[in-house]
């Protein structure tokens, strides 16, 4: 039972990994291989943030009286990764609207259809 | 133990949300979803005392994405992802499921969930948490690391921003102009 608690958080992230990348690699629709995406990223912080927690301690701002805090180093990295995802989701996103103009579709076999590239 | 009854619960709903953000086929209450999947995530750092990182996410995660999403939806016009009859179903799935396998087969090895022992937090960690309020004055240690010991990693993330929403401004900035001259090819031809 230990061991299952002790490793339930990893085992959450790699599951959530999986249907993101399931999403992203089985679904034509871009918009939802988008959604799919960033379920793969907020699994990776997940992961990152299950591995800085510490049991009993308090969040990383120093206060008197307080010995154990969690590790800030992947909390400063995930904040950097939060933001960038948004930024490659946003240009995603907008390539999405361009393929839309240009094909009059989002569905990836139409757009293979248009182009004869399979 | 009420730690690890939320912990397990809020995990459990991620789980089920993102299951069901596979499963449905309407775009809007999929993007509706991805918001409460943020939302819930945010909480989960929360729990796991990783504060700035939770705002960062129910602000940006939740917020800006979801609105960009139904933002695209909108230019769209497309209410619901087709289901497609060319994909084989089976190859995607046995794909993920022996990739998963293995991503666990990995995790038997690592330190337990929240092991003060764990080497992750032996060595650089203790550094910052003993030295930034002397060297830097600020209380909170991830702002600390972020604002001052790795200011110039943060100037390449504001790099990053700025290129993307240069790109995004030249993707659809000039679109009016660009769909005429589509337009008009096509009368052409």
């Amino acid at each position: 039972m230990d061991f299952f608690i002790g490793h339930y958080n990893y085992w959450i992230a790699i599951f959530l990994m999986m249907v993101g990348f399931y999403t992203v690699i089985s679904r034509g629709n871009l918009v939802k291989k988008i959604i799919g995406l960033n379920i793969f990223q907020v699994s990776v912080f997940l992961l990152y943030i299950s591995v800085s927690t510490v049991k009993g301690g308090a969040a990383p701002i120093i206060t008197e009286g307080i010995e154990l805090y969690s590790n800030p180093l992947p909390h400063v990295l995930i904040l950097t990764a939060i933001v960038v995802g948004v930024a490659t989701t946003a240009l995603g996103l907008a390539l999405v609207v361009r393929i839309k103009e240009a094909y009059g579709t989002i569905e990836e076999d139409e757009i293979h259809a248009q182009d004869h590239s399979l | 133990m009420i730690d690890v009854f939320i912990d397990v619960t809020l995990l459990a709903f991620l789980a089920i949300t993102a299951v069901a953000i596979v499963r449905m086929t309407n775009l809007f209450a999929i993007v509706m979803l991805f918001g409460i999947f943020s939302f819930l995530s945010a909480a989960m750092f929360v729990v796991m005392d990783a504060v700035d990182v939770a705002f960062t996410e129910a602000a940006v995660g939740a917020g800006i994405s979801t609105v960009l999403m139904l933002a695209t939806i909108a230019l769209t016009k497309d209410q619901n992802e087709k289901q497609s009859r060319s994909h084989r179903s089976w190859l995607p799935l046995a794909v993920v499921i022996v990739t998963g396998a293995a991503l666990v087969y990995g995790t038997l090895d690592i330190p337990a969930f929240g092991d003060p022992e764990a080497p992750a937090q032996m060595y650089v960690a203790p550094y910052y948490l003993e030295r930034s309020i002397a060297e830097t004055g600020v209380p909170n240690v991830v702002t600390a690391v972020l604002a001052s010991y790795r200011g110039f990693d943060t100037l390449g993330e504001v790099v990053v921003v700025f290129t993307a929403g240069i790109a995004v401004l030249l993707l659809i900035g000039g679109k009016r102009q660009k769909s005429n001259t589509r337009k008009n090819e096509k009368k052409r031809k």
